[in-house]
């Protein structure tokens, strides 16, 4: 292959009088410039400056304790989120995934009220959200047909199984020693114990996402299909992956869910997708597609969750905290918009200003 | 429709339909048009030329009312206007018609037409029956069957314009801006278009006609206009002056050969296609592509090229046949195979298919090696900047950035990054589909160079062109295609003009 063209013999470039290119300007000063502005990193300030406001004036807010309750509260959206970036940033969406943890939850109560070994419900619980996703990967990836469309059915398919398969009953008697590993803390530091599988499954989607030529396709795919096509990306299949990986994870959250509450029911987790996608958006992550990282998800996830958890804290009902939620969903979408709209008109008006004699 | 404006002629000169002195427009650093001067006359076709980047479409896009111009004196039919939106400019009589018209799909011809400004009947209701007579009524005039009720969806481009056309003439348009109207249009079209404008020019309407081909300009426009860097260059009687001249004037300087073709050594075959069909879209398609070879696909838009090129690198399927690379079977319907293989593919939808155009031009040109810099499957980032940065120095592509979004760029540096994309995955087989379409004349020829220059390496190319001479410039044989299958098989000595017009359309199929 060197024979052809080698990057380093010195390009007999033809003298092109039009185009003398001086002007490949530096990487290095935009780039830093450039990162300290972007999307994420304002998420990260609001999360920084947030919690330095809520440990200041709540009290009771800055303790272990805190720590502890609220990334228990977050560890099912913050799992559930990284494949919903991946997804969201293809330009598609997965709106059952909360209905995929539903069904998971039921089946584990019925598997385990039915007498099987608790690794083998684990297991099987797994699968079943690998089948979902698998379903609804086939839907939207090899017939084609629209994401919003087909998870919108989901969802409600799934949680209508969850209710076929465990009724109104609830499965609560879960092994101790599996629910106490659940709600375990890291010493004192109220970190919890399973916090370091979550761990794992962010670095991997953000390895994914920003260090493998599978995510770099799939930002592509975000903004056109069909060059990202030319270009040898498998579109479908990667986008039936995804759905894939997306249902094994909400099948993790649901798993975490139950063994969290040492509960097992069919509404477990109901409206978390709406939680989820506000936290994703807020991250940074266009709805559009194309643009997005882990790291500003991370912090958007975060940013949602303690806020809630600091209103919570102040007695504020629950009613309040979904629409706060719902503005902030807003806002992140919003804002962007706002954003560019406004830089436009400040760069017209310096140019007229510039042009003026 | 009335048409009153032959009565409008002034006792020494006749006032213009149009004019735009001085205009300037600027976007952030970026100067657009600097100067913006023309003149249009009731009943004239005036051609406006210059190359890509000229300012030609910032220009067009004042007339239609999108851009406001910073400073400059706009005046139709004598009166100072400035446009505020695109109705100002529709209600100031000027109509433009862009390459790729824009209709509403499912939508029928005829309210196509009159979108907006429905005849309203008994009731207040739309009036679909007047709205088809009088459609009808203008196709009549144009001269050109199209039947007002059917839907807009599965038109042809030109019937698409004709459509644009006869709107702009419902409107009582005085001015009609042609934006490279005959792009997309084959030989027959062009001429029921150009037969359209004279009609339309001896009606007093004032046309402006922009185009990239010489001889359509020469053939109907009375003055042409040249702008270059966004500045007016001159004005011109057509018949006063010649094509050098007017390309000496774009470019600002001689350009010498225009395809400036160096012989190669051609070497083994790279790829080879056989026997291969798709049903309703090509048949029987067999050829050779040799290492150091220019293998045109000639004929006429729609003739099946882009087919068999799309489906050679395995973007569509195939029925049957089989394609050998370097003597091994290809995979059917797997472009990273080829690529793997060491294809690459230049399409001939730069916007669409080419180039993702909201990403940063190294990331475009990255964008076919995410599998090449990888370590333990893990991109390796520095060499891919490197890698980006070496291959658009390499090919002069024109950006303040890399990190800029490849749709700030012109149309020729949009395609040097494309270029640069698929020559970073070092092919041995390069397709390039309409290598320089919508590109100005400057970076053409480098274009052609740049091919030429590839082929002296060693790398075989397939090139499909419906531009008859850049195919008898650049190819060392022609293959021409009519209605999906190979009409000729011609050496360089034996590809000129007739033989391969005459392969791509006589109705003796066959191959020889």
């Amino acid at each position: 292959m060197s024979e052809t063209t080698t990057p380093t013999s010195n390009a007999p470039a033809p003298e092109a009088p039009l185009t003398r290119s001086p002007s490949t300007t530096p990487w290095r000063k935009t780039r830093t410039a450039k990162l300290l502005a972007s999307r994420d990193a304002i998420t990260i300030y609001a999360l920084v400056a947030f919690l330095i406001y809520a440990s200041i004036s709540i009290p009771r807010f800055a303790s272990p304790v805190t720590t502890g309750f609220l990334l228990l509260d977050v560890i099912p959206v913050l799992l559930i989120a990284m494949p919903m970036t991946l997804i969201i940033i293809t330009g598609e969406i997965d709106l059952s995934v909360a209905s995929i943890a539903g069904l998971t939850s039921a089946t584990m109560g019925v598997l385990w009220a039915g007498g099987m070994n608790i690794w083998l419900v684990l297991a099987v619980s797994v699968l079943v959200g690998v089948a979902c996703g698998m379903f609804n990967g086939f839907l939207i990836a090899v017939l084609g047909l629209p994401s919003l469309a087909v998870t919108i059915g989901t969802l409600a398919l799934f949680r209508g199984l969850a209710l076929v398969t465990i009724g109104d009953n609830a499965v609560a008697n879960f092994p101790k020693p599996l629910t106490a590993f659940f709600t375990s803390k890291l010493g004192a530091t109220g970190i919890p114990t399973v916090m370091i599988g979550v761990l794992v499954v962010i670095i991997a989607f953000g390895v994914l996402l920003h260090f493998t030529p599978f995510g770099r396709g799939l930002f592509g795919m975000g903004y056109s299909k069909e060059a990202a096509a030319f270009v040898g990306i498998k579109v479908a299949r990667s986008k039936f992956w995804l759905y894939v990986a997306s249902g094994a994870v909400s099948a993790l959250a649901g798993i975490f869910w139950t063994l969290r509450y040492t509960s097992a029911r069919s509404d477990n987790a109901t409206g978390l997708e709406l939680a989820v996608i506000a936290a994703v958006l807020l991250g940074g992550v266009s709805i559009f597609g194309g643009k997005g990282s882990i790291l500003g998800v991370l912090a958007g996830v975060l940013l949602i969750g303690s806020l809630n958890y600091a209103l919570r804290l102040g007695r504020v009902s629950d009613v309040v905290l979904i629409t706060v939620t719902g503005l902030l969903l807003i806002l992140s979408v919003v804002a962007p918009s706002i954003g560019s709209a406004i830089r436009g008109w400040r760069h017209t008006r310096r140019v007229r200003r510039s042009t003026e004699p | 429709m009335q048409q009153t404006d032959s009565t409008r002629s002034g006792p020494l000169r006749e006032e213009p339909a149009l004019t735009l002195i001085h205009a300037a427009k600027t976007f952030g650093p970026v100067v657009a048009l600097a100067d913006g001067t023309i003149e249009i006359l009731p009943g004239e076709i005036h051609a406006l030329v210059g190359e890509n980047g000229a300012g030609k479409s910032t220009l067009v896009k004042i007339l239609a009312g999108l851009h406001r111009p910073d400073s400059g004196d706009f005046r139709v039919a004598g009166e100072s206007v400035q446009f505020r939106s695109v109705g100002d400019s529709k209600e100031a009589k000027i109509s433009v018609i862009y390459q790729e018209p824009t209709l509403f799909p499912d939508l029928s011809v005829a309210e196509n037409i009159f979108i907006g400004r429905q005849p309203k009947g008994r009731f207040g209701l739309i009036s679909r029956s007047a709205m088809v007579k009088e459609a009808a009524r203008l196709f009549e005039r144009l001269g050109v069957p199209i039947d007002p009720t059917r839907i807009a969806e599965g038109l042809s481009i030109a019937d698409q314009q004709i459509i644009e056309i006869a709107k702009a003439i419902s409107l009582d348009a005085k001015v009609l801006v042609m934006d490279e109207p005959t792009a997309a249009l084959s030989g027959v079209e062009v001429d029921r278009l150009f037969a359209v404008a004279r009609s339309l020019r001896e009606k007093g309407t004032g046309i402006l006609f922009i185009s990239h081909r010489f001889e359509e300009v020469f053939e109907l426009c009375d003055r042409i206009t040249v702008m270059r860097d966004g500045r007016y260059i001159a004005t011109h009687q057509t018949v006063d002056v010649t094509v050098e001249e007017i390309v000496k004037e774009m470019v600002g300087r001689d350009i010498g050969a225009l395809f400036p073709k160096t012989e190669a050594e051609i070497g083994g075959v790279v790829l080879e296609v056989e026997q291969l069909s798709r049903a309703g879209v090509f048949k029987d398609i067999s050829f050779q592509v040799r290492s150091g070879e220019i293998v045109a696909l000639a004929g006429l838009v729609g003739a099946g090229r882009t087919e068999v090129a799309r489906a050679v690198f395995g973007i569509d399927p195939y029925d049957a046949g089989a394609i050998t690379f370097e003597g091994r079977r290809l995979k059917a319907r797997d472009p990273q195979a080829s690529i793997t293989a060491g294809m690459g593919f230049v399409p001939e939808d730069r916007r669409k298919q080419g180039l993702v155009m909201e990403l940063s031009v190294a990331r475009n040109v990255t964008l076919t090696l995410r599998n090449k810099f990888t370590t333990a499957g893990l991109i390796n980032g520095a060499a891919e900047r490197r890698a980006a940065k070496h291959w658009s120095e390499r090919l002069h592509v024109k950006t303040g950035s890399l990190e800029h979004p490849v749709s700030t760029l012109s149309g020729g540096n949009q395609q040097k990054v494309v270029l640069a994309k698929w020559l970073a995955t070092e092919p041995r087989l390069l397709i390039i589909d309409e290598p320089t379409r919508g590109i100005d004349v400057g970076t053409k020829s480098e274009v052609h160079r740049l091919i030429s220059e590839l082929a002296g390496r060693g790398i075989a190319i397939l090139m499909i062109s419906s531009e008859l001479p850049e195919v008898l410039g650049m190819a060392d044989k022609v293959l021409v295609m009519r209605e999906g299958q190979i009409t000729a098989e011609l050496n360089r000595a034996d590809a000129n003009p007739e033989s391969i017009m005459h392969a791509a359309t006589s109705t003796a199929g066959g191959t020889p």
